[in-house]
């Protein structure tokens, strides 16, 4: 009987030992989903999302955890299919039993899982970009989201434009879910910046040659053009733009954001001006900018990691995990005070401006989300 | 404000639909080199111009090899992987029935294309002019100089090809075994070789398209797929088998796109190709110029 005391009181020793030593590792982990588009048609946005969200998840992990508490972090990859994301976002709920999920990249991917979240009740933060992932909030208690919506930036754009005295403005866009998106607010707030669409012009995602469009706007008397795709067309308008002398300004969206885009226009690029993300100019950013210290650390922590240029995606998921972090730090492992938290956060500093939640408005930003930039000796410099 | 006069604007039109239509026309003719001898269609044609193009791009862009060299590294590089296609695709075949080889062409175009993502990622490469030239000016229309390129090397691979047809025993060889194959292999023409210099010769014609077509395009691995499509369009409205039918035909797909883009809209541009295909298909299967199956050369 004496002995079996002694043994218990060791065996309460070495714990005791254990517990101090390994700090995090011994309380239990909180886990988190995320559902990312890895692979497939939308990987340039999910596979800089993974990679964010598991360096996030490491250096809240090496410091200690959230109160002591490590996260766990469940990955699957959607490829972009709604299909496939729901079932992982099933098996996430269920199976995994996660306290909140992230993502998914896409905004179809995002629309998909919306009820499912709503009815298991559990916290969601997409990354897609669509308005109607956020709205209305009456059907999208338990969903979040981090990426401003289009209407951000062309508001922005047409602020711009307007200082610049510009009556008709001309648009392209691309016949994919961003074009349409991006083509439908260019229309819908034009009459508010009283400026007349002359031109509406849509095109491929394979387009190769823009020089008919362009020519055909020439001839509606257009004082400006508005490009809205992602992919090569976007470089490939940039070109043709140039080569038929156009005189008027040509104006892009934030999917130009990229310096691989100003490379492969080969100088044509000089003059383009289009609204950005911060992390796109993070060096140019004076450091009194109140976001400078979080885009230039996610910069630089990214770029040593995984040694490629860093992108505005990841951003997102830098944003998302940070919040939940926030949340989880705030009212622990709780779903329905996770929302609540989310839904009333206020001031969190993020890549994509400073977040102001309230129980209408579940994005919670401005259009000083991004910055108007124009192209000049091959990089970005802000436009005041 | 900007505007431009309907007549410089038909210009304009007319020259973009020139440019394009010679990468159709390129297509459409590596289409009928393979089919004239062997009555396969080869769904790999679009992946010849997309790896012509981004072998050019590293060759010239990556590495600092000089252009014209690059051009032709580039060439026969992917006219090498013709053959290679032909001798680990097409040629171990069991029984090399016109659907097989059809069905072996769709496998080898998904791997190709999959290939081309590995080697250069999903991102598009740019190539620079062949020659720094300001874009010229014409009634108003501003022509790049890459144009002039792109229709001057199309023309001259016409013409070479019908004096390497008309005038070269190995031209006149691969008529023969179009003609009648038995024939020509009781006179000791071998038809195995044939196709392999038609699987090796169409890729070079591919590739020949997207190094000249790159530098006013760029070039990413997925364009193989809408590119076969439109030179498929384009060998059918020719005729197929039919060599001015598919150069003629080439042309006036890329400017009937062009004139849609600019007084109808480019929303129906891809469409434009497909009502001409399926107009083509009930109206005149034949083609306009007569196909080579109906012996009307």
């Amino acid at each position: 009987m004496k002995r079996i005391g002694f043994v218990l009181a060791m065996v309460g020793v070495c714990a005791v030992t254990l517990l101090g030593s390994a700090q995090a590792a011994d309380k239990e982990p909180y886990r988190i989903g995320a559902l990312f588009a890895v692979t497939g048609p939308a990987s340039f946005l999910g596979e800089p999302e993974r990679n964010t969200a598991e360096m996030v998840k490491d250096m809240i992990n090496a410091s200690g955890g959230i109160n002591g508490h490590p996260i766990e972090l469940f990955v699957y990859d959607t490829e972009a299919n709604a299909t496939k994301t729901v079932v992982a976002a099933k098996k996430l709920i269920n199976r995994d039993r996660v306290l909140a999920i992230i993502g998914p990249s896409t905004s179809g991917t995002s629309m998909a899982v919306v009820p499912i979240v709503n009815k298991a009740e559990v916290p969601m933060i997409s990354c897609g970009a669509s308005l109607k992932i956020g709205a209305p909030v009456e059907k999208r208690k338990w969903v979040f989201k981090v990426v401003p919506g289009d209407d951000l930036a062309v508001r922005l754009m047409y602020d711009y434009m307007k200082k610049q005295g510009i009556k008709k403005a001309a648009i392209m866009s691309v016949s994919t879910g961003y074009g349409i998106s991006g083509r439908g607010q260019l229309n819908k707030l034009a009459p508010e910046y009283g400026i007349e669409i002359v031109a509406d012009e849509t095109y491929g995602p394979k387009e190769s040659d823009l020089t008919a469009q362009l020519t055909k706007i020439r001839g509606t008397g257009a004082d400006a053009i508005i490009n809205w795709s992602i992919g090569p067309p976007q470089v490939v308008v940039t070109r043709n733009w140039k080569q038929l002398g156009i005189p008027i300004p040509l104006y892009q969206s934030y999917g130009f954001g990229s310096k691989r885009n100003i490379k492969l226009a080969g100088g044509a690029a000089e003059g383009v001006i289009c609204p950005v993300s911060r992390i796109v100019i993070a060096n140019r950013l004076p450091d009194e900018d109140p976001h400078s210290p979080v885009v230039k650390r996610y910069k630089a922590l990214y770029e040593e990691k995984f040694k490629g240029e860093v992108s505005v995606f990841g951003g997102h998921a830098w944003d998302a995990m940070f919040q939940l972090a926030a949340a989880l730090k705030a009212v622990g492992p709780d779903r329905a005070r996770i929302r609540d938290y989310l839904e009333t956060l206020q001031g969190f500093v993020g890549n994509n401006s400073i977040f102001n939640r309230s129980p209408t408005d579940h994005v919670g930003l401005g259009k000083d989300a991004y910055v108007m930039v124009v192209v000049k000796d091959g990089d970005w410099a802000i436009l005041e | 404000m900007d505007s431009i006069s309907l007549g410089s604007q038909v210009v304009q039109y007319i020259f973009t639909g020139l440019t394009v239509g010679a990468i159709y026309a390129l297509v459409a003719l590596g289409f009928n080199i393979i089919y004239n001898v062997t009555e396969v269609i080869n769904f790999a044609q679009g992946e010849f111009v997309v790896w012509g193009g981004l072998i050019l791009a590293v060759l010239a862009e990556s590495l600092g090899i000089p252009l014209f060299f690059s051009f032709f590294i580039s060439v026969g590089l992917v006219s090498l992987v013709g053959t290679v296609i032909y001798w680990t695709g097409i040629r171990p075949l069991r029984q090399p029935t016109i659907l097989t080889m059809i069905m072996a062409t769709i496998a080898i175009s998904i791997i190709l294309k999959g290939l081309a993502m590995f080697i250069w990622g999903k991102d598009p490469y740019a190539v620079q002019p062949f020659v720094e030239a300001p874009p010229v000016t014409l009634w108003g229309a501003y022509i790049q100089a890459q144009t002039f390129w792109v229709l001057g090397i199309s023309v001259a691979l016409v013409v070479a090809l019908t004096l390497f047809y008309q005038h070269t025993l190995t031209g006149k060889a691969m008529r023969a075994c179009a003609d009648n194959p038995g024939a020509a292999g009781l006179v000791g023409i071998s038809s195995g070789r044939m196709i392999l210099f038609s699987f090796a010769l169409s890729a070079a014609l591919g590739a020949v398209g997207g190094a000249i077509i790159t530098p006013i395009t760029l070039m990413e691995y997925d364009r193989g797929a809408m590119l076969a499509l439109k030179g498929f369009g384009a060998a059918i409205l020719g005729g197929l088998g039919n060599f001015y039918g598919a150069v003629a035909a080439g042309f006036l797909l890329g400017l009937l796109e062009s004139f849609a883009t600019g007084f109808i809209s480019s929303s129906y541009k891809d469409a434009i190709a497909l009502i001409v295909l399926l107009g083509v298909l009930f109206a005149r299967p034949q083609g306009l110029m007569g196909s080579s199956l109906q012996g009307d050369e």
